[in-house]
């Protein structure tokens, strides 16, 4: 049975639930070869998490067996960033929907990433890291260690130099934290200086790298803190 | 009711359901749903059919962990809720909640009737995972028959920024239709897996089609 079925702006889907109709559903074991390094990436909206996992893709693309799971809630405009930007193959990307609640998926119930990351890791086996970006949420972030071995909390200049300041788990705990956007703290009158040592007073040892995509569109330098968390691989 | 029921109707149990809101999200999309009035009739609805099939199979699943049950039961008890469920997108919606709920139970409440299972369906429905871990019929069937109207009443306070005392209200008058749908499922759940009854919902097997479908165009905050 098809149905042909519009709903008041202007377009319409085909509908189709023939049982017959449909691809079989596809509920085989799930074969365990090993699993990748997963790092996750939170922060605020518009700090720059997608730009960064762009970057990312760009500078260990050619090294690494990479996938990405993507939780914003603009979904495909999040995979088609990526896609245009041309640092991935499409079929290494997952979306997944969050019920509007993004830091449960990352935190309390990490079910629907979990499932994302199994999905690439039956489709690529080999995979040797898949980064999780979180969909923009606040400074209460954080990913369960069940989903992510690592974890980047990404803040911008633009968000204010009070922000690491405000302190809260995502500032004080991520294995780094990255400042973005640092080419235009002169314009939004943020202060370096005092972004980056209120980072280090609230982080204790923990790593802190400011950097600008304009600058160094390829990040090396969390490019480089993510490679030293990898096992040497005998490739 | 037992300890393991109340853990796995908590919307803090970590399977999966919070991203899936029961069709709700498309009759909201669709302004069929605009406020809490229009609520009582939704899940009503939704608990008589999708609620009742789920609250059937969870309590047949349930009864069989009770009793010996031949070598291929979970295949066919998996396959006749297949038969029931139409639509390609609740059955991936079923599964990836059973899924989800195996991987958590795994780790709670390993038993040899939930190795059965999974050896037999690796990723099995929702409904029967959950009887399997629950293990008696009548409290497994009040599990998946709250967790069906649950999990759209959060979604709608998610997605309209209703009143949660007025939407708890809802569902807490829900009572008496729940516990004849729990009534039956537990009257039937020693039957044979073909004969179990299997109430449906056009509309909703519709919505959710639709739902998945523009999934690929426009925003869609549940996955189901």
């Amino acid at each position: 049975m098809r149905v042909e079925h519009g709903h008041g702006h202007g377009h319409h889907h085909q509908v189709d639930f023939d049982p017959t109709a449909t691809a079989p559903d596809h509920h085989d074991a799930t074969p365990h070869a090993g699993r990748a390094y997963r790092i996750g990436i939170g922060g605020p909206v518009g700090s720059g998490k997608t730009a960064l996992t762009a970057a990312l893709c760009r500078a260990l693309g050619d090294e690494l067996e990479l996938a990405v799971v993507t939780n914003d809630i603009y979904t495909t405009e999040d995979a088609d960033f990526l896609r245009k930007a041309g640092v991935l193959a499409p079929e290494r990307i997952e979306a997944v929907q969050t019920g509007a609640c993004p830091h449960t998926a990352i935190r309390d119930d990490i079910t629907a990433n979990l499932d994302a990351v199994e999905r690439l890791e039956e489709k690529f086996p080999g995979l040797d890291l898949v980064i999780i970006e979180s969909g923009g949420d606040n400074l209460t972030a954080v990913f369960s260690r069940g989903l992510a071995d690592s974890q980047i909390f990404v803040v911008d200049v633009a968000g204010g130099d009070k922000v690491p300041r405000k302190g809260g788990p995502g500032v004080t705990t991520a294995d780094l934290l990255v400042i973005n956007k640092t080419d235009i703290a002169h314009l939004v009158g943020a202060d370096m200086t005092v972004m980056t040592s209120d980072a280090h007073r609230m982080r204790g040892d923990l790593p802190v790298i400011a950097q600008s995509l304009v600058d160094t569109p390829d990040a090396p330098a969390v490019a480089a803190w993510v490679r030293s968390l990898l096992p040497t691989r005998t490739r | 009711m037992d300890l393991a029921a109340l853990i796995i109707a908590d919307s803090r149990f970590p399977g999966g359901g919070h991203v899936h809101s029961g069709g709700i999200e498309e009759a909201v999309v669709r302004k069929l749903v605009v406020s809490e009035r229009d609520l009582p009739a939704f899940l009503l609805s939704r608990l008589r059919t999708a609620g009742a099939l789920a609250a059937t199979f969870a309590a047949a699943a349930a009864h069989a962990t009770t009793r010996e049950v031949r070598s291929g039961h979970w295949r066919r008890l998996d396959a006749e809720f297949d038969a029931r469920t139409p639509s390609q997108a609740q059955r991936a919606a079923s599964r990836a909640q059973g899924r989800g709920t195996a991987r958590a139970g795994r780790v709670a409440w390993p038993s040899p009737a939930l190795s059965d299972l999974l050896g037999e369906c690796p990723r099995p429905h929702h409904p029967i995972v959950l009887g399997v871990l629950v293990g008696v019929p009548h409290d497994a069937a009040m599990a998946a028959a709250y967790l069906a109207v649950s999990g759209p009443a959060s979604a709608a306070v998610r997605l309209l920024g209703l009143d949660p005392f007025q939407v708890n209200a809802v569902v807490a008058r829900l009572a008496e239709p729940m516990r004849e749908v729990c009534a039956h499922a537990a009257d039937v759940a020693g039957h044979d897996p073909a004969t179990l009854p299997a109430p449906s919902s056009p509309g909703l097997d519709l919505f959710a089609e639709a739902h998945a479908a523009q999934h690929e165009e426009e925003v869609r905050l549940f996955a189901s």
